[in-house]
């Protein structure tokens, strides 16, 4: 009896092991396809961009074209104006967004972590609300035009979203983890309130803020919504926005510079979409690597709810 | 909810000996109060015959009429349904998705190949909906998108996407899932690193398989998580993803039976044909069932977890 239970037994670990080996070659196989997924559409926009307009026209998109054809890039250095100008105007909101978002962000978290400030509750309140109801686009959008008159301004991508309730909140849970008695002690040596935000816990919560600043970096590197409904002239499009613009109106018009006409017939239209596309993720593509980190563990302290 | 009630004196001798602190915090109550609940009674014009001329509280009052033309139209119908099912759809998919990929990354041990693809499945969230729409038209353009390529070199006929209803619902599901599995995964690989290794060891020593491991550790574990954060995604179920369907679909009105949602349409009520006091109308309709999907569904939480109540 005893002897028959013992060959079982090692009978179900031989089993299990093979087991857990085809399970994780199962696993292996079903991660790398998807994440092949995830790269196929990268890879088939690249190599569409460096196609001959030609055989783009005859036998469509392909993963494998017959040769390398740099027309699109060189069409694009060559009327860069337009797409350089919407790149500066991507920096310049998203720099200027990214830094204000933050201070403003972070001050608000301070104040709601001081645990002798009598009204943080309410505040924070206040804030909490205005994720459970809003006027909506209509009422915003009259706002933002009648209102504030920022029809075909900078500040209409700007401001939408500098701040988020969800940042404030997670920037207050972030610093209430800073002990008091740091802050009790520059008190006691006479410093003023912001004096102690600025030197005290803005250093010591730089994680949570180059985690909410990628956040708002991306958010407005990505920003196209914003410039369809207040953006007028070209001259203001973000990125996006002008990509969007491109592949909407199938209009390679727009890169072209005003003054020169090229005839449309000449134009690689079809690889320069594609190209255009894979000048904009570029960067992203590049710094992606290196804000990854930061981004995973961004994402892992904002689901931890506080 | 926390009680908002003051006393006026008391509050503007806190303000005087607590200036800065209150100067500091000035920036973001002022730009709610501005972006936020200035807009909120806005939502009037949902009850107006609105003339830009005479502004929202200056335009004759209506009642219920804009709601009533958009229930006869069938407008309001369908944009509610296509919402609702697209919403419910995606909230199932990518939940499913995120969970399964973050319990097999969990079970791999190369190291270097955890990375890797965590690294690969993450990307596609860095990308705008933008550049999405542009992977659309590589792949489903009629004259030359790749999926076309595909057919003809295999002696198919080309068939044109753009302009058949029922595939976008798949392909609009594809790309959401696409988009947010490596977000979704990196949370749930967080909870699942949060389970203490005492558990696997013991469950070890019992003879557990590694089948048993998933199904009867990691799973009633992650549990509490996933019905969490599906919770949540139900209180928004009436909002969002307005990138991905415009992206994808625009402005082309052959496919709308089929992609329209709340977002869009609104959109079109204000950029397309003017219509600011209809467009309003859903979008208020939008607030309000948003705003009671959450109170439901913050008592429905309070009750099963409630540490994990928003308020």
């Amino acid at each position: 009896m005893a002897a028959e239970k013992n060959v079982a037994r090692i009978k179900v670990k031989k089993i299990m092991g093979r087991e857990e080996k085809v399970m994780k070659a199962f696993f292996y196989i079903i991660i790398t396809a998807f994440a092949l997924i995830c790269l196929f559409p990268f890879l088939l926009m690249i190599t569409s961009s460096f196609m001959n307009e030609k055989e783009i026209i005859t036998e469509g998109y392909k993963l494998f074209p017959k040769e390398i054809n740099f027309s699109a890039y060189k069409f694009l250095f060559n009327n860069s104006k337009n797409l350089i100008s919407s790149y500066g105007v991507t920096i310049t909101i998203a720099v200027v967004g990214t830094l204000l978002g933050l201070f403003f962000m972070s001050m608000a978290g301070y104040v709601l972590c001081r645990k002798d400030f009598k009204y943080r509750n309410q505040i924070a309140f206040f804030i909490y609300f205005t994720t459970l109801f809003s006027g909506g686009l209509i009422p915003s959008y009259i706002l933002m035009v009648n209102g504030l008159g920022l029809k075909d301004s900078i500040w209409s991508m700007i401001l939408p979203g500098l701040m988020s309730p969800w940042s404030i909140f997670l920037m207050r849970n972030f610093m209430k983890a800073i002990p008091d008695s740091l802050y009790e002690s520059g008190a006691i040596d006479g410093a003023g309130d912001f004096y102690i935000y600025w030197k005290v816990f803005v250093p010591l919560a730089k994680p949570s803020l180059a985690t909410i600043g990628l956040f708002l970096t991306l958010g407005y590197w990505n920003e196209w919504y914003n410039a369809m409904l207040y953006i007028q002239s070209s001259k203001k499009y973000p990125l996006q926005y002008f990509l969007q613009r491109i592949v909407t109106q199938a209009n390679v018009q727009l890169l072209i510079q005003q003054g020169i006409t090229v005839s449309t017939a000449d134009l690689p239209s079809e690889s320069i979409k594609m190209a255009t596309a894979v000048v904009a993720i570029g960067p992203i593509i590049l710094v992606y690597p290196f804000v990854q980190k930061y981004f995973v563990s961004g994402l892992t302290v904002g689901a931890v709810k506080g | 909810m926390e009680k908002v009630r003051f006393h006026l004196k008391s509050f503007f001798r806190e303000c005087k000996r607590k200036k800065v602190l209150f100067l500091m915090i000035s920036p973001v109550l002022l730009y709610f109060i501005i972006f936020a609940y200035i807009p909120m009674p806005g939502a009037y014009i949902a009850f107006v015959d609105y003339n830009i001329g005479k502004g929202i509280f200056g335009s004759n009052f209506v009642g219920l009429k804009n709601f009533e033309f958009l229930a006869r139209t069938g407008d309001l119908w369908r944009i509610t349904k296509n919402t609702l099912l697209y919403n419910m759809a995606f909230l199932a998919f990518t939940n499913l998705f995120q969970v399964a990929f973050a319990i097999m990354i969990s079970e791999i041990s190369s190291k270097w190949f955890k990375k890797i693809s965590q690294s690969v499945i993450l990307l596609p969230y860095f990308i705008s909906m933008v550049i999405v729409g542009f992977f659309a038209y590589n792949f489903f353009n009629y004259d030359h998108g790749f999926v076309n390529t595909i057919l003809t070199s295999l002696g198919f006929e080309k068939h044109d996407f753009y302009s058949d209803q029922g595939i976008w619902k798949y392909i609009i599901v594809f790309f959401k899932i696409w988009a947010s599995t490596g977000y979704g995964m990196i949370i749930y690989l967080a909870a699942i690193t949060g389970i203490s290794t005492d558990i696997y060891e013991a469950a070890a020593l019992d003879g557990a398989s590694p089948i048993q491991k998933i199904s009867r550790i990691i799973i009633p574990l992650l549990k509490p998580t996933i019905i969490l954060l599906f919770l949540f995604g139900l209180g928004g179920i009436l909002k969002g993803s307005f990138d991905l369907f415009f992206n994808l679909i625009g402005n082309n009105s052959v496919l709308f039976k089929q992609t329209d949602i709340i977002d869009t349409f609104v959109f079109r009520s204000l950029v397309g044909s003017f219509n600011f006091s209809q467009g309003a109308a859903v979008g208020f309709y939008q607030s309000i069932f948003g705003l009671i999907l959450v109170l439901t569904v913050n008592a429905i939480v309070k009750k099963i977890e409630p540490d994990s109540a928003l308020f």
